[in-house]
């Protein structure tokens, strides 16, 4: 090969990746780069935003017990999230893998539909489910006498947890069911006719071997529900804030964008390392079942 | 006294019929092969045994104890999968062990058991290693050994050495053999290779289409294939339109030009089954022209065109001048050596 060849060969990668280079700069990298600067600004009811240097947003965030406070709760929802769709989406990804074909396609079509309805419309049908006096269940339990107040949902943490995990749930199952996927269809058969039941097969067997399936599903369902807006906002409203609907309140209502900044800045951190520290800890974890 | 007995076995999958009416009594300590294409069923077979698939008609028996009213996970027998189904988050010696933990084998006699068991196959040494970070053959081993160490009453191979390239395979069918023969288990091996079938097993049960073909020691079915399937199935072998004529005496079997004295009890149109090893080059004879001529090292294969239909001749090389590509050449072979089977038509 002559040397002018091996050079536009060498060109030819960066030349091809250019465009997708160009999109992920421009819209990720620059305005990244531009909300972290902005939460060093400094912000004022009657000055707006002045370009200077200083820390008075983040020792807000730091000392303001609120901040802390709001900060935890949107943890808690997402840890509490995370762990609602694993304990149901696992035996029903599960369930449906031991399913036969008509079967199969059509409940995994069940599962996979709410993907393709948006957030805020299956939001907006646990609160006509639930909201308040005027809920269909609430109604009918009401009519029925099975309960005589409505039962508490709108801007609790617990509806807002039902919620997301409602709108979560096919990330976990979609990411089990890869997982069972690369399971040896034998390996049930295997276990048995070494005498285990039904109960020991799943627990020793199929458990640990869909075990990255979980986790991997888990840290999905964490950041989103960690970062979620509609739900929260539709289920939490101004009541019960969590991280992305206090900073969308802070750049749209409050107008203080530095402060708006701050806390997206944070939020986004603190999933970046949450992630990336329990990714690295599974993949030591199941290093076998990995490979 | 039949050890492991199948009376009459049937399984259908909704209108489609996969085995049919299959009779076998295998003793104790047997080495016995189920040989057919894929889809006839011995797959199928070896998994009514197993328990994963429950028999449409007939029963299965095991010291005279119907096997079929047992659940799979009491049967007792071990099974070693054509992918091997270890369990990969274990390690060797915990895939091993995991029958022995079923059944609550005390520690120190499990440790011991699992020892052996992975040193009887050759992976001492091997007890911490993970499956995906063994080769096919030492997986392969690993699931012997898994299947082994529960001393079943019956060892279920379902195409073991498929998944192995040839010299390993070869290596394996030996050392599956002294293992075998070494602790006595009665064995039952599904296979789709002939070659496999005849040199590990006692006895070969051929299959086509869900029925049985044959039964019979490896000799048998080769030397005295019960039918066209089965002589076309085991080996090369060479199919010529007969016929015996019992109009003059003494009657004659009569083969385009080559002819015989006729064997009591067929007549008329026949078909004359001869392997290639046992036809040879003479002065009177079939008489045919040598299409291509290879050369295999130990033997040559000669492709000939005959007067009743293709050919195929294999010779020794046993250092003697061996006709060439072209010539003209007659084809014999000792009466003994071939088998006859009526011929529908004609």
């Amino acid at each position: 090969m002559s040397a002018a060849a091996e050079e536009r060969n060498a060109r030819a990668p960066w030349a091809l990746t250019a465009p997708a280079l160009m999109l992920f700069v421009g819209v990720l990298l620059i305005p990244l780069t531009m909300t972290v600067m902005l939460s060093f600004h400094d912000w004022g009811q009657y000055k707006g935003i002045e370009p200077v240097f200083i820390l008075k947003n983040w020792k807000e965030i730091a000392t303001d017990p609120y901040y802390a406070e709001m900060f935890w709760r949107t943890f808690r929802i997402a840890i509490l999230t995370t762990l609602l769709t694993a304990v149901l989406g696992a035996p029903e990804a599960y369930i449906l893998n031991r399913m036969s074909g008509r079967w199969k396609s059509f409940f995994l079509l069940v599962i996979l539909g709410p993907l393709l309805i948006s957030v805020v419309a299956r939001t907006l049908g646990w609160a006509l489910l639930f909201g308040g006096n005027n809920g269909l269940v609430n109604k009918l339990l009401m009519s029925l006498g099975a309960i005589r107040s409505p039962i508490p949902f709108m801007f609790t943490e617990t509806g807002m947890v039902v919620a997301l995990a409602h709108v979560m749930m096919p990330f976990m199952v979609l990411s089990v069911w890869a997982a069972l996927q690369r399971l040896d269809p034998q390996i049930e058969n295997a276990a048995m006719s070494l005498g285990a039941g039904p109960i020991t097969i799943i627990r020793r067997i199929i458990m640990p071997q869909i075990m990255p399936g979980v986790l991997s599903g888990a840290i999905i369902v964490f950041s989103l529900s960690a970062s979620a807006f509609a739900t929260p906002a539709i289920i939490g409203g101004r009541r019960l804030k969590v991280a992305a609907t206090l900073a969308y309140d802070e750049f749209l209502n409050t107008l203080n964008w530095p402060l708006g900044a701050a806390v997206a800045t944070l939020l986004l951190v603190a999933l970046v390392l949450i992630v990336v520290g329990s990714n690295a800890l599974i993949e030591r974890r199941y290093a076998e079942v990995f490979r | 006294m039949a050890y492991l007995e199948l009376d009459r076995v049937a399984k259908q999958f909704g209108a489609q019929t996969v085995v049919d009416d299959f009779s076998l009594a295998v003793g104790k300590g047997e080495f016995i092969s189920f040989l057919g294409p894929s889809g006839c069923g011995k797959t199928t077979t070896l998994q009514m045994i197993a328990g994963f698939l429950d028999p449409t008609r007939g029963a299965i028996r095991l010291e005279d104890k119907d096997l079929t009213a047992i659940h799979p996970a009491k049967r007792g027998l071990g099974i070693v999968f054509q992918s091997y189904a270890l369990f990969p988050h274990m390690t060797a010696a915990e895939n091993v062990a995991f029958g022995l933990e079923m059944r609550n084998v005390p520690r120190a006699d499990k440790v011991e058991r699992v020892r052996a068991a992975l040193a009887m196959v050759g992976l001492a040494g091997f007890e911490d290693r993970h499956p995906r970070r063994m080769s096919g053959g030492q997986q392969q081993r690993v699931a012997l050994a898994r299947a082994l160490v529960i001393k079943p009453s019956v060892l279920l191979l379902d195409e073991p050495l498929s998944n192995l390239d040839a010299k390993l395979r070869e290596e394996m069918q030996i050392e599956l053999r002294q293992i075998q023969r070494t602790i006595g288990t009665t064995t039952i091996l599904v296979t789709h290779d002939q070659n496999e079938a005849m040199s590990l097993s006692d006895r070969i049960v051929v299959m086509s289409q869900g029925k049985i073909e044959q039964i019979g020691t490896p000799q048998e079915t080769y030397e005295k294939p019960a039918s066209a399937f089965v002589s076309q199935f085991l080996g090369k072998t060479n199919d010529f339109a007969g016929t015996i004529d019992r109009t003059i005496t003494p009657a004659r079997l009569v083969a385009g030009s080559w002819s015989a004295a006729a064997p009591t009890g067929l007549n008329g149109a026949v078909t004359v089954s001869i392997r290639p090893e046992r036809i040879g080059f003479s002065d009177d004879g079939l008489s045919a022209k040598i299409i291509t001529r290879i050369f295999q090292g130990n033997h040559w294969l000669f492709q000939c065109d005959s007067e009743c239909g293709p050919a195929i001749v294999i010779r020794q090389n046993d250092g003697t001048l061996q006709p060439g590509e072209g010539e003209a050449v007659r084809l014999t072979w000792r009466p003994e050596d071939m088998s006859l089977r009526a011929r529908a038509g004609a």
